[in-house]
């Protein structure tokens, strides 16, 4: 981590303490001064003592009003528990007595058609309650609707043939997991073998095996795209860049696999289940359907803690399916844990894109137009919210650039290997390393350099609100600045100086660039974009995103928040904590949040869950309307007992006070114990009861127009990194020199855990870029199924970034916050590619740049 | 099943088990010390890492048979009567853990590494921490941390 000096973390740093600041240079001043409304601010470093502060709060008879929380780096509640090994995760709850436990037969085989299971010794093993087998699912369940206009028939389990390896056949039930899973070895199943279709290519393929005979092609759904003249565009350019790219399967595989315990009422045909589940909660509709029942009869409930997700645990709901199912069949609540390698064989993966991308140049480098043909690979089926990585960059399918005219076709297509789902960035990878590398080698062909190239193309601030191609609004931002600053930290160029004397001493030493539009609180309109204008007329719009918060004082002043966001290691409760004490003027600790969701207690939106980075946006947001109409029902009932309006009382050091006069105050424990204890006594027109639920939607997000548009996200953050390489010539290892990320994600509420996001998504864009592979071979058997296979970054092997934030404050969320932990996923792996194809002077290296691949490579 | 006597956090526990237990198992399901977690039960991971007679060892590869009439330590002992064992506060200070599902297996490699001959340098830190997987924090705060109690 790097470190400066410490200043101040108020949020109304004038822009003089900006200017005297080392950090950005002085000609990113001088364009801040016409930024008007969007005006942004480099924020500098510094630590707060959490504890500290508390005290000289607690103290604080003072009447100044002391600093609020939020902007400062708070430590986190979460950790008390979590650091004594007292959290509660899927696996630590036993929620109902007398629990059996599952295990899961899968398929060996990538393709085939079932022919017979025989159960039968499975069920003589004592400690057996039953098998649930293809054929209970069959008759128990219905498909998995998708948003997809297709007969694809995807249940919980095989019906008839399987199409992956990995996917489910049948499930044991039995009195512990030890037992289950001898039970399901003794499950011999029989395979009438298909032929197999494990890539794109041999998807697409004429005479491929089609996995969903209905269908009649692997090709589900297929969209051309063009906005403004592409074609026109394309005829004037001075330089035309045609490049292919493959963003291969991996996944950011959490620490803690899926869990589930599941329990069917047979009198109500309901269901409790309890899963680390993360949302979107849409998939609980979907599961619901699965089971037959109506949504409002299956409970979900999370832990409050989940170890881990980064997108993967979206797709635990067909499990949920999966053990209802077995517990409906055999009358008992189930439990089922995944273990690693099931994870990784047949859990949920990224999405494997092949992109031909062609760009239009002007010989000075204005990029003119961007023709992107992008074939998603979804596996064997498209489980929702699939095909969700395709269309959600759509509205910033040009990144960070000013584009007018683009042409995008979208295919879904599946193949023999493992449904995919959200993976920390989905979408972002997939188009950012194809964009980025096309600039790249443009760059080179127009003899210009990278940052000159990219400085020529990017949104200028005067742009702002700055509305693309495609129909998205980028609500705010100062690109130019941003990457002016990543270039100082990185020291350009010098680098670019040192680089031509190391090449001259038989030295490899390559420096990539990547600007990243972050977009952050998805539209769930935009997948409707998979359906033509004309389908999407006939049916419900869909649009929007929301989030419900609920907070509640006791009568001693407590105060409880309960909402949906199924944090798995963000820090949420920390932040609505921050939240909750500035606007109620209470002390933290007397903050309760709860981050156990549960869709029968808990307010949610189909909305609702932990995906797209919208917590600080909308979450965070969402807490701070619920909070601030709790603090109104305070000032009303202290109104009276202060002799004052309401409008003139305000809540601060745990005491309603009139403004301006502090030493005229009432505590609020006061006003919490009179909501409470003396009902009868409160103000006309003042509820009973200190409770309130809010809804907050943000604005700008209509479903997608007639052509095609669509405002795909709510708020757009911006990042530019440089990756500064060295390859070793003789082994082709790659060593990072050096890293530099820069962000401008808004307003930053905890500059800690915007930190400790930057790193996490940077190790994962880095593992990413240098190591992590889903492997295959050409009959869809997963090569990659455990830790010693799949390579994940450890301690040893990941640089220590130069990080930095600009904050130019979000003007459509209501703390100016936009979303950052997704980022360095889609920046990274395009920065070190661009590095080392600069390095070793290649036109084309693939991702994962292992030593192996580079090699051979290199020698062609 | 057979008889075994061990001592978990300065409790003596006598318990009959599967020979084929595992040792995460026992102490997470028959104990109920779920604070040692299991992240792959393949012994890459190092989340269930617990300290047997004062060494670091995966939980998930051992069977609970194994650890007759030893000590067994896990993330429960650490904290005292005065508060939170110093690895535990540094690593809260330095937001060393998010999901925190790694956290315990990591302070326990820690408390081996604080028990042995000091002063260790980050490369060894990194070296040691290199059989830990963690997937939310990219490591810096985790070696900040150790480096602070462990470091030079
Ligand atoms: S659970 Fe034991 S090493 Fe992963
Ligand atoms: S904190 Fe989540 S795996 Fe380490």
């Amino acid at each position: 981590m790097r470190r400066g000096s410490v200043r101040s973390y108020g949020l109304h740093a004038s822009v003089k303490a900006r200017a005297r600041a080392s950090g950005p240079s002085a000609s990113v001043e001088d364009r801040g001064g016409d930024r008007g409304g969007t005006l942004g601010r480099w924020r500098r470093r510094g630590t707060v003592d959490y504890r500290r502060m508390m005290v000289t709060e607690r103290r604080a008879e003072a009447p100044t009003r002391p600093v609020g929380l939020l902007g400062q780096p708070v430590r986190r509640v979460e950790d008390a528990a979590l650091l004594r090994g007292e959290g509660w995760f899927i696996d630590d709850i036993d929620p109902l007595p007398n629990t059996y436990h599952a295990a899961i037969v899968r398929s060996s085989v990538a393709h085939a058609r079932l022919s017979g299971t025989d159960i039968s010794a499975a069920l003589e093993v004592d400690g057996v309650v039953g098998v649930l087998t293809s054929d209970d699912v069959a008759a128990l369940s219905q498909p998995f609707p998708s948003v997809l206009d297709v007969p694809v028939d995807y249940r919980p389990a095989a019906v008839d043939v399987v199409r992956y390896v990995g996917e489910p056949v049948a499930v044991v039930v039995a009195r512990d997991r030890y037992i289950a899973e001898d039970a399901a070895e003794r499950v011999t199943v029989d395979y009438e073998p298909l032929a197999v279709a494990a890539t794109v290519e041999s998807a697409l393929a004429p005479g491929a095996p089609v996995l969903h005979e209905a269908v009649g092609s692997n090709t589900l759904s297929d969209r051309h795209l063009r906005y403004g003249d592409p074609d026109g565009a394309f005829t004037r350019a001075d330089l035309v860049v045609r490049k292919s790219f493959r963003v291969p399967r991996s996944t950011c595989t959490p620490v803690e696999c899926f869990g589930v315990v599941c329990h069917w009422q047979k009198s109500t045909s309901s269901v409790v289940a309890w899963c680390n589940f993360q949302g979107p909660f849409t998939t609980h509709a979907v599961a619901a359907h699965a089971l037959g029942i109506p949504a409002s009869r299956l409970r979900l409930i999370t832990p409050p803690d989940s170890g881990g997700s980064f997108g993967t645990k979206s797709s635990v709901y067909p499990y949920v399916v999966l053990m209802a199912l077995a517990s409906r069949r055999f009358g008992v609540p189930v439990r089922w844990t995944e273990d690693r390698v099931e994870h990784l064989l047949a859990s949920s993966s990224a999405t494997e894109r092949v992109t031909e991308v062609e760009a239009a140049f002007s010989s000075e480098g204005r990029l003119l137009a961007l023709r992107l043909d992008m074939i998603d690979d979804v596996g064997a089926y498209v489980r929702a919210p699939e095909p969700a990585t395709l269309y959600r960059m759509h509205g910033c399918l040009a990144g960070a650039y000013d584009v007018a005219d683009v042409d995008a076709r979208a295919r879904v297509v599946v193949t023999n290997r493992c449904p995919t789902g959200l993976n920390r960035g989905f979408g972002g990878p997939q188009l950012y390393l194809p964009l980025e590398r096309t600039m790249a080698a443009a760059a080179g062909m127009l003899g210009m350099d990278p940052a000159e190239l990219a400085r020529r193309n990017l949104v200028p601030s005067s742009s702002m609100p700055y509305t693309t191609a495609t129909g998205a609004v980028y609500d705010s931002g100062d690109y130019e600045a941003c990457l002016d600053e990543a270039l100082r930290l990185a020291g350009y160029s010098d680098a670019r100086r040192d680089q031509g004397t190391a090449r001259a001493e038989g030295r490899r030493i390559g420096i990539g660039l990547a600007c990243v539009v972050e977009p952050s609180v998805s539209n769930m309109g935009y997948i409707t974009l998979s359906q033509t204008p004309e389908a999407r007329a006939q049916a419900l719009p869909k649009s929007g995103n929301a989030e419900g918060v609920t907070i509640a004082m006791g009568p001693h002043g407590g105060v409880t928040v309960r909402f949906t966001t199924t944090p798995q290691g963000q820090g949420h409760a920390t932040v609505a904590t921050q939240v909750v004490a500035d606007v109620l003027g209470v002390d933290p600790a007397l903050v309760d949040v709860r981050t156990d969701a549960d869709t029968a207690a808990n307010p949610w939106t189909v909305s609702s869950g932990n995906y797209s980075s919208r917590f600080a946006a909308i979450g965070a947001g969402a807490v701070h309307v619920a909070a601030g109409r709790l603090a109104e029902q305070l000032r009303a009932i202290a109104a009276p007992l202060l002799g004052v309006e309401a409008s003139a009382v305000e809540l601060v050091g745990g005491a309603a006070r009139v403004a301006g006069e502090p030493s005229r105050r009432v505590s609020i424990r006061r006003l919490a114990g009179a909501a409470h204890w003396d009902p009868a006594g409160l103000p006309p027109g003042v509820d009973a009861g200190l409770a309130t639920t809010a809804y907050l939607a943000l604005p700008g997000l209509d479903p997608p127009s007639a052509d095609d548009r669509i405002n795909s996200s709510a708020t757009y953050g911006f990042l530019v990194d440089v990756a500064v390489v060295e390859v070793d010539p003789e082994t082709f290892a790659v060593k990072i020199l050096r890293y530099v990320t820069v962000h401008d994600a808004g307003r930053i509420l905890n500059p800690l855990l915007a930190e400790g996001q930057v790193h996490g998504a940077l190790a994962q864009g880095l593992g990413a870029a240098l190591l992590e592979r889903h492997v295959y071979d050409d009959q869809g058997q997963l090569l990659t199924a455990s830790f010693l296979d799949y390579l994940v970054p450890t301690a040893t092997e990941l640089p220590e970034p130069v990080t930095a934030y600009f904050e130019s404050p979000s003007p459509v969320t209501p703390l100016g916050a936009k979303g950052l932990g997704e980022g360095n996923t889609m920046s990274a792996p395009a920065a070190i590619a661009n590095a080392v194809a600069d390095a070793l002077g290649l036109e084309d290296v693939e991702v994962p740049l292992t030593p192996g691949r580079l090699w051979s490579a290199s020698a062609s | 099943m057979r008889r075994i006597e061990v001592d978990v956090n300065g409790s003596r526990h006598v318990r009959h088990v599967d020979e084929r237990r595992l040792l995460s198992d026992f102490l997470r399901h028959d104990l109920g010390l779920r604070g040692t977690k299991v992240g792959c039960e393949h012994g890459v991971c190092g989340a269930c890492t617990v300290l047997l007679d004062g060494a670091a060892v995966r939980s998930c590869l051992l069977l609970a048979v194994q650890v007759d009439g030893c000590r067994v330590d896990t993330v429960e002992g650490l904290a005292g009567p005065e508060g939170l064992h110093p690895l535990q506060e540094a690593l809260h200070r330095h937001h060393g853990l998010q999901c925190g599902y790694c956290t315990a297996g990591i302070l326990m490699t820690a408390v081996e590494m604080a028990g042995e001959a000091g002063p260790h340098s980050v490369e060894e830190i990194k070296q040691r921490l290199s059989g830990h997987i963690c997937r939310c924090t990219g490591y810096a705060g985790i070696v900040a941390a150790l480096s602070e109690v462990v470091g030079s």
